[in-house]
């Protein structure tokens, strides 16, 4: 099972609830937790992984053999991204512009194009307590995420459950992201902005067709639009976790709540149960339908 | 003309908070909303569109089940997997390169425009807003962020606006690096957490990465007074200037939901040192 913790707006608390679930959860299942806001990891704070293991991610980008090359500008003319010029005995290259298509060197009529890999960023794993854990680290100053993020996804796991803790936003590498996953878990916070971001992230949770429910956070903060919108649109809401000053404390402090007290642990493994009976209940509607279908 | 770009690192820390007060604050400027993802400037801004225009960055791949011999090479060649076994594009996968276009040889793959999302020029209270809505699941948020940035540019110019405020989105990656570039001064929104530290320290070298001067201020410094310090002596020792500290205060949140900037909504003291946030960051763009 494959549950990712997504929210539209960044900081409403998807590493916290990603992270205390991992903890309240893992004594008696496999958990294994992927961190995949590659630009910003937080992840690792709470949890503290032992690093075992780290490896480059590369992306392939052009390298021209300039003595092969007869500068007719098809690599060019190819590139959707910019990524060449070519002018009468010039050609450029812009390694940060290539997405790695390969569309340069396969229609290159002389042959001249290779590829050769450039580092973006780096995928480290180790174990947290007893929870397999790994993330990716993203280099400052790289521009593309979703390469790494689809690494990191590839990178088998023998764990029978997987946390992933998303990117916030809806756009390139949040849905990298949520792509396969089993169930979605939507973490809001009751106000304006909470609200607007919580529309979009449903919208691209409908898009990929997975089942979804939302954690409300902080929930004595603002208004009721959280619960009006979710009772509107036949979304269950799984919790609601008031604003706490001890959370709060515990969380600048990178210590997660559940290792800290019984309460946050009953809490979150209750959650888990929730998400469990969230996610047989949507495998149930999904048989259900195909049957009708057929 | 001069350009702040608000950035985080991390998500959540108030730079649309900050955003809206300093939109309330400054005279003679343009505002930009550069979180495509997700734009929450407007909410506080009250704005009345003025135009609506299509953003059409990328071109998507259909293949005509007419046409197709299932010969298989655009499923192949397609480093995305993006072509599905029954031969049909997945526009979700589709990074929009073309290789399968140029590839196919029955022609029988069309590669067309298609729109990701709108931009708005919009008039509010505070002088004109240039903001966009990215499509859910779309690509290329770093283009129309630098489309947004470069219609406020113009608009000032026309205007006679000598300041460009934007709103920028969370993370280090492209809709952050197109939001950056060529920016007078980037205003870093940290709070006292160790993960917005982190992050902070991820972002100021992005900042470092493409030149842009940094500012930090740190939001909420109150909740934990130790990691305050630590930012404090972290921006001292990398000559990084901090431009002030808020509170955390509930009336920020009941600003937010009356759709109002904070220093709009009260006269308190949170609103005090939001202000002085701002005179600190005017006085230092200039």
């Amino acid at each position: 099972m494959i549950i990712t913790v997504a929210s539209g707006k960044g900081g409403t608390g998807k590493t916290t609830i990603a992270t205390n679930l991992a903890l309240a959860s893992c004594a008696k299942n496999k958990v294994q937790f992927v961190d995949c806001d590659v630009e910003e990891p937080n992840a690792h704070i709470f949890l503290k992984p032992q690093i075992e293991h780290t490896e480059a991610v590369v992306i392939p980008v052009p390298e021209v053999n300039l003595e092969q090359c007869s500068y007719c500008g098809k690599c060019a003319e190819i590139c959707a991204f910019n990524a060449l010029a070519v002018f009468k005995e010039q050609l450029l290259v812009f390694p940060e512009l290539c997405h790695g298509c390969g569309g340069c060197s396969y229609f290159c009529p002389q042959k001249a194009i290779t590829e050769s890999p450039r580092e973006i960023g780096a995928i480290e794993e180790g174990l947290a307590q007893e929870i397999p854990f790994k993330h990716g680290r993203l280099n400052p100053g790289e521009a593309m995420s979703p390469p790494l993020i689809k690494a990191l996804k590839q990178k088998g796991s023998s764990a029978e459950n997987l946390i992933l803790d998303a990117p916030p936003g809806t756009s390139c590498p949040a849905v990298t992201t949520v792509k396969g996953s089993d169930f979605c878990l939507l973490v809001t916070e009751p106000t304006p902005f909470g609200l607007h971001d919580l529309e979009l992230a449903v919208g691209m949770v409908k898009k990929l067709a997975l089942p979804c429910a939302v954690l409300v956070n902080r929930a004595d903060i603002g208004t009721k639009c959280i619960d009006e919108y979710c009772a509107q649109n036949d979304i269950p809401v799984l919790m609601h976790i008031p604003w706490d000053k001890k959370l709060a404390q515990l969380y600048a402090q990178g210590e997660a709540a559940v290792l800290h007290d019984q309460y946050w642990d009953k809490l979150f493994a209750q959650l888990w149960g929730e998400i469990k009976k969230a996610v047989s209940v949507a495998k149930n509607n999904k048989l259900e339908k195909e049957v009708e279908r057929r | 003309m001069k350009e702040i770009v608000i950035i985080s690192g991390k998500g959540g820390t108030g730079k649309t908070s900050f955003a809206g007060s300093f939109a309330a604050l400054a005279n003679n400027a343009v505002f930009a909303d550069c979180d495509v993802d997700a734009a929450n400037l407007s909410l506080l801004m009250h704005p009345e569109r003025e135009e609506t225009n299509e953003f059409k960055a990328s071109k998507e791949a259909f293949i005509n089940q007419e046409h197709c011999v299932r010969c298989g090479l655009c499923q192949e060649l397609c480093r995305f997997g993006a072509v599905t076994d029954d031969f049909q594009v997945d526009s979700l996968s589709c990074e929009g390169c073309g290789v399968c276009y140029h590839a196919c040889p029955e022609g029988a793959i069309t590669f067309e425009d298609v729109v990701s999302g709108e931009w708005f020029i919009s008039a509010t209270p505070f002088g004109p807003l240039v903001h966009a809505r990215l499509g859910i699941a779309e690509e290329n948020s770093g283009k129309l962020v630098t489309l947004i940035r470069n219609k406020a540019k113009e608009l000032a110019e026309v205007q006679g606006k000598s300041l460009i405020i934007s709103d920028g989105p969370p993370g280090i990656g492209c809709p952050v690096i197109a939001s950056l570039g060529g920016a007078s001064a980037a205003l870093v929104v940290t709070e006292p957490t160790l993960s917005a530290v982190h992050d902070m320290k991820r972002v100021l070298e992005v900042c470092r990465h493409f030149q842009v001067p940094a500012l930090v201020c740190i939001n909420r410094f109150d909740l934990h007074e130790k990691n305050s310090q630590e930012i404090e002596s972290f921006c001292a020792e990398k000559g990084v200037p901090l431009v002030g500290k808020v509170p955390f205060d509930r009336v920020v949140t009941e600003a937010m939901t009356k759709g109002l900037p904070l220093v709009e909504f009260s006269k308190g003291e949170t609103a005090k040192r939001m202000c002085e946030v701002w005179e600190q960051v005017a006085e230092r763009v200039g």
